[in-house]
């Protein structure tokens, strides 16, 4: 063994010109799999984050005529206890409105919040353009695209009338971008307070809006199961994002499987370019193989040697193709960046997955050396001795 | 005398379709400790006959004992130590490993056997660099030599495990005259120093002469064997 390993790392040496392409072809092989690997799960994470990072992402809404659930406090209460998962619980009593500016109306969904708990959901503070949240009775924020259209200015005055002909007039302390258009042109946000006193709904409520933790964000059906299963109320129904949103997940899973695509045939060239290029290794060292072997060196340890080379030139190509990918993907956030200078896409360097590009390498390098070590092994000296 | 090798009806047959008879039924015993020379022309069989002495060639049939120990059943790792602690191989093109320096190319039967060189054996190697003249060479790569010194750095490696018998096809082939007569003294020296059996291919007669005994091949027959 440890012969062999001398021999290698001398064979290796003798040629450092052959020894640094090879390495140079394993570490391009890396690179490129760090690479298109980190972007495509930054990729992900971003859409994922962009889809469900600040939405509901289990939501409990009742089938029954009027659309409310009763008795809502204690629900919350065995949900949360029941589902450790659960990171963020909200409350929404949402109910459709018309909203009167000067001589426009428009149809408004008004939303009532428990402002906090719905900030932790929605975020709805760091979105906010102007203003502030409601906090007040008979406040609200409306988005952003109906200040343009209305000329709205902070604290002017908004009827809001309800389905049952009242009419409120609410002060708009704020204006929201949640940056999707259709909200932004159909929400308006209150406290619960007030949407609980404008649409005269009293104890009851639309909606149960759930955020499960960032680990459980892709068992939210598994956990939507669960609730199901201990609320046993049939006039509850719990839907989840995943069930909302098939097309978007099925074309994360086509991404997925494109990059493990690309990635296993951009290691598969490079097995077969180390294989090659360590076949001709043999045929080049077979002088020296034939000599060693005259001398009495066993067939074994004439594999080791190959087998060395493969581990030696699998670690260095690994090493050297991390840093490669790094530096490219470093590179691509630097300068493939949007108008903010933010870059277009965040990409999600996870150290298991460059340990894991590190050692599929080193693992193909020994494999791809497997073929010249036994070509090796069965090497004849004496044809070797009698064709000199 | 010892017996340390007997060759026992050596037929060597090449090719599956057309088949060419190399040696037939060759027996020779070769005494410890001789110097002998094997001479014939081009295609004679010698070299044949050498590989198979050495067990890298077996025999197609007949049975080739080296100290007592029939190798006909042994398998090639068998083989392989064998060749390792019995025997030491000069060859004409010298076959020194380009990739490691004078004295290493030394080591490395040893290396094969042992691992590791000790203090000792590196110091024995050093001695075996002075008796074959190679002092002050001793750190150059194998291609940064001259070829008698590439020679004399073969016979030292031949040398290294103390083998029993040394190996030689025309280690002087490509060598002049100068340099030919110095390898032969040195080994002369060996054997007499030594007491190591030396079989020795060559084609020059001057120096076939000089040996214990003359083997002469002819058609893969012996054709002459005369002892002094």
């Amino acid at each position: 063994m440890r012969l062999g390993l001398r021999i290698a790392k001398r064979f290796l040496r003798s040629n450092l010109g052959q020894t640094f392409l090879i390495v140079l072809g394993i570490a391009i092989g890396v690179s490129v799999q760090v690479f298109i690997g980190s972007l495509i799960q930054g990729l992900q994470k971003s859409l994922v984050e962009k889809t469900i990072g600040n939405s509901s992402q289990i939501t409990i809404s009742s089938n029954t005529d009027e659309k409310r659930i009763e008795g809502y406090e204690d629900l919350l209460e065995s949900i949360k206890l029941l589902n450790p998962e659960i990171e963020n619980i909200s409350i929404a009593n949402d109910n459709a409105a018309f909203l009167e500016v000067e001589d426009n109306s428009q149809s408004l969904l008004v939303r009532g919040f428990e402002m906090e708990e719905a900030d932790k959901l929605y975020n709805i503070l760091d979105r906010l353009e102007e203003g502030t949240y409601p906090q007040e009775d008979n406040e609200i924020i409306l988005g952003i695209d109906l200040k343009e259209e209305y000329n709205l200015e902070l604290m002017d005055s908004v009827s809001i009338t309800t389905t049952n002909q009242k009419t409120i007039d609410c002060v708009v302390v704020g204006f929201f971008d949640l940056e999707v258009a259709s909200i932004n042109k159909n929400w308006g946000i209150t406290t619960f307070e007030t949407s609980k006193n404008m649409f005269e709904t009293g104890d009851t409520i639309t909606g149960i809006e759930i955020q499960v933790n960032e680990d459980s964000a892709f068992i939210a059906d598994e956990i939507a199961t669960h609730i199901v299963d201990q609320l046993k109320d049939p006039s509850l129904e719990v839907d989840n994002w995943k069930a909302q949103n098939e097309q978007l997940l099925s074309g994360l899973q086509g991404q997925s499987l494109s990059s493990i695509l690309i990635q296993v045939f951009v290691m598969v060239s490079v097995v077969l370019g180390i294989a090659s290029v360590l076949a001709v290794t043999v045929m080049q060292k077979s002088r020296q193989i034939g000599i060693l072997k005259a001398m009495g060196i066993k067939n074994s340890t004439t594999s080791y040697i190959f087998l060395f080379e493969g581990i030696m030139l699998g670690v260095f190509g690994a090493i050297l193709g991390v840093a490669l990918g790094l530096l490219l993907a470093l590179s691509f956030t630097v300068f493939a960046v949007n108008a903010d200078g933010t870059p277009v896409v965040a990409l999600y360097i996870s150290s298991n997955f460059i340990l894991l590009s590190g050692g599929i390498a080193v693992v193909a390098s020994v494999l791809a050396a497997l073929i010249p070590a036994i070509k090796s092994s069965k090497l004849n000296p004496i044809d070797i001795i009698r064709n000199n | 005398m010892e017996k340390i090798l007997e060759l026992k009806n050596i037929n060597k047959i090449y090719g599956e379709d057309i088949k060419t008879q190399v040696l037939y039924d060759i027996n020779l015993d070769f005494e410890k400790g001789s110097f002998n020379s094997i001479i014939g022309q081009s295609g004679s069989g010698k070299s044949t006959l050498l590989n198979i002495i050495g067990t890298l060639d077996k025999p197609t049939s007949g049975e080739v004992i080296v100290g007592g120990v029939a190798t006909d059943e042994m398998s090639l790792n068998q083989l392989a130590a064998l060749r390792n602690n019995t025997m030491g191989f000069v060859f004409q093109f010298h076959y020194l490993l380009p990739e490691f320096t004078a004295i290493e190319n030394v080591l490395m039967p040893y290396e094969i056997k042992h691992g590791k060189p000790s203090k000792e054996i590196l110091k024995k190697a050093e001695e075996y660099m002075i008796l074959v003249g190679l002092k002050e060479v001793k750190n150059n790569m194998a291609t940064k030599m001259s070829g008698g010194q590439q020679q004399r750095t073969a016979i030292a490696r031949a040398l290294i495990n103390e083998p029993q018998i040394i190996l030689a096809d025309e280690p002087t082939g490509n060598l002049d005259s100068d340099t030919t007569e110095t390898i032969y003294e040195l080994m002369r020296e060996i054997n007499k120093k030594l007491g190591t059996t030396f079989i020795i291919i060559t084609h020059d007669k001057k120096i076939a002469e000089k040996a214990d005994r003359i083997i002469e091949i002819k058609d893969g027959k012996i054709n002459m064997d005369i002892s002094r």
